[in-house]
């Protein structure tokens, strides 16, 4: 039993977010292992967003407890969630057009160089150029010169310069809101081989994802949330794409929730 | 593995993919606008075959003409001092429109601190203070004047960080408090006669010394420090920058400071070298600085722009300015011109920009 609490990286106990009156999201118990991939599926307003919200601090929850790598957290913002080592990759990235690669993956935790001059610190690109490239071959992503401004590149490339922030900083958990809503069909199979190296690295990871194809072809497991509850809870070889639909429709709901 | 220290993934290092750098463009501007000016110089009829730039007299052996370069860049120095911190301050999607109130006020008050006691072996005709304020060593003077505009720099960052009125707003209050602040601290009388040594500092080529001294400074400075990077990052998303974790509002306190501070020190060198501080200095100083930077290719937009471009945009300007006297264009007409130019390089900016983002 021990055993298995120790391989648990992320833990959520009756998780609840209220908006005044708005039960956004209610009890909602989740389990991620190490090394597991796992979508989080529902309609729109079925709370996966608020579910992501709390555990990466972007909101504060109304109740319930989140334990992380074995300790009980409560980060006061996502800067801290980072620190701990949950990388979120956001629906809207959070990229700054007129700066290069590098400049972009180190933003706001830059090396640096004589740090008793304060905010006039010296940059250390030369450490943050090598650390990019090595996060950037250690997820497979091509970029033809990192020294671009990311201005120039597509949307393919900018979501994977986002997504290489984790290979980089080699954080313990990684969160993706929606990464390929917005790509074409080369562009979203770039960014499904970077998830791939993920899997294959052992990096844990919560998926948020609309499609179907995407989700069957990419984790171990689906959560699938309605109306604020997690309605189900299913292994990817004991369901399929219809199955899941019935539960995100409500059609269907698992056993083991039917009281919720 | 040379190959792959800018690339990854196999891809080769494409080097003509690096983009052609906007400040060559306003060299080439700069180049052609002085070409423009000796032409002129050739072909209108009442110039009398008069050189802009050469010196075309028999009797010297000069290439240049000196006395004119040493106009051109002493006229922008001061202004350009100023331009230094809006520069920073445009880059961080800001706008300071208060700099040219606050050369203003700050010569007002330093100048009452740099005073002498003996005028013509008689007492000082202008003296704002008792006694104990002469001939006070030259740091005093100096402390004071910078630490007010740190003062101004705090206020003005503070009201936009933290009750996030627009920049433009903030600075155009503070626009009109510091003329105030200059007019009443002397009921609008001039303050002259400052110290040997304070009028040391803005001196003969002095103003040209500390612009040089201070672009190369903060060249450095936004390139090659943490400062500088967040500085861009807020300005090109403000959002984004919040997210990765950047205290957004301090740094931009901070450089609305840097950007007073520049401005005030400005104000020292300009009382200075006229020897006297009046209420009315420092008049469309702040539109110039603006001017300025975006000739030099910063973007309003925000998250692009150099102190090399901005120092460049600063000679085209004085170089425009100088021109204009030179074809003996009237005064007024200076000022159209200067505006229309303005317009253009914005226009000129945002074309630039369209044609990037067309590129993606």
């Amino acid at each position: 039993m021990s055993n298995i609490s120790d391989q648990v990286i992320l833990e959520t106990k009756r998780l609840t977010k209220h908006y005044g009156g708005v039960h956004a999201l209610t009890d909602a118990d989740f389990v991620l292992r190490k090394g597991e991939h796992v979508a989080i599926m529902g309609d729109n307003g079925a709370g996966k967003s608020t579910f992501v919200r709390q555990i990466t601090g972007v909101e504060q929850r109304t109740s319930g407890t989140i334990i992380f790598d074995g300790n009980e957290v409560s980060f006061a913002g996502p800067i801290h969630a980072r620190e701990a080592g949950i990388e979120t990759v956001f629906q809207t990235l959070a990229l700054a057009d007129d700066l290069d690669v590098p400049d972009n993956l180190f933003l706001g935790r830059e090396k640096t160089k004589l740090d008793w001059l304060g905010p006039f610190r010296i940059l250390d690109y030369k450490a943050m150029r090598q650390a990019t490239i090595e996060g950037l071959e250690r997820t497979a992503v091509k970029i033809p010169n990192i020294r671009n401004t990311i201005q120039n590149m597509s949307g393919g490339q900018r979501q994977c310069v986002a997504i290489a922030r984790t290979a980089t900083f080699a954080s313990k958990l990684t969160i993706m809101d929606e990464p390929t809503a917005a790509l074409g069909v080369q562009e979203t199979e770039q960014v499904e081989n970077i998830i791939r190296t993920l899997k294959e690295a052992g990096e844990p990871l919560i998926l948020i994802s609309h499609n179907m194809r995407q989700v069957m072809d990419l984790v171990d497991r689906i959560v699938v949330f309605r109306r604020g509850r997690i309605v189900a809870n299913l292994k990817k070889e004991e369901t399929d794409g219809q199955d899941v639909v019935a539960y995100i429709t409500g059609a269907k709901t698992g056993a083991e929730y039917e009281t919720a | 593995m040379a190959q792959t220290t800018e690339g990854t993934g196999g891809l080769p290092f494409d080097k003509k993919k690096r983009s052609w750098p906007n400040e060559l463009n306003i060299l080439i501007a700069l180049i052609i606008i002085i070409g423009i000016f000796e032409l002129l110089g050739q072909v209108l009829p009442y110039m009398n075959d008069q050189s802009f730039l050469f010196d075309t007299r028999d009797r010297f052996d000069s290439i240049f003409n000196e006395a004119r370069l040493r106009i051109i860049i002493l006229q922008v120095s001061i202004i350009g001092i100023i331009a230094l911190g809006v520069t920073q301050v445009i880059i961080s999607g800001g706008i300071d429109l208060s700099s040219g109130p606050l050369v203003g006020a700050t010569a007002m008050i330093v100048m009452s601190f740099a005073q002498t006691e003996l005028v013509n072996g008689g007492p000082n005709p202008k003296a704002v203070f008792g006694e104990w304020a002469f001939d006070l060593p030259l740091l005093i003077p100096i402390i004071v004047g910078l630490a007010f505009g740190a003062f101004i720099g705090f206020i003005n960052g503070s009201l936009i960080a933290f009750t996030r009125i627009p920049p433009f707003i903030a600075t155009l209050g503070m626009f009109l408090i510091c003329r105030g602040i200059a007019q009443a601290w002397t009921r609008g009388k001039p303050v002259s006669f400052p110290t040997e040594s304070y009028a040391g500092l803005g001196s003969g080529m002095m103003p040209v010394y500390w612009f040089i001294g201070l672009a190369i400074l903060f060249h450095l400075i936004l390139k090659y420090t943490v400062y500088g990077k967040h500085t861009y990052a807020i300005g090109s998303n403000e959002e984004a920058a919040r997210m990765s974790g950047i205290n957004v509002q301090r740094h931009k306190v901070l450089i609305y400071m840097i950007a007073s501070m520049l401005a005030a020190f400005a104000a020292i060198i300009l009382s200075s070298k006229n020897l006297t501080a009046q209420s009315g200095m420092g008049i469309f100083y702040e539109l110039y600085a603006i001017a300025m930077a975006v000739i030099g290719g910063v973007s309003l937009t925000g998250g692009r722009g150099s102190i090399v471009g901005t120092v460049l945009g600063a000679m085209v300007f004085g170089v425009i300015q100088s021109g204009f006297t030179y074809i003996k264009l009237d005064a007024y007409y200076q000022l159209m011109a200067m505006g229309a130019i303005i317009i253009s390089a914005v226009v000129l900016d945002k074309v630039r920009q369209e044609r990037t983002s067309m590129r993606k």
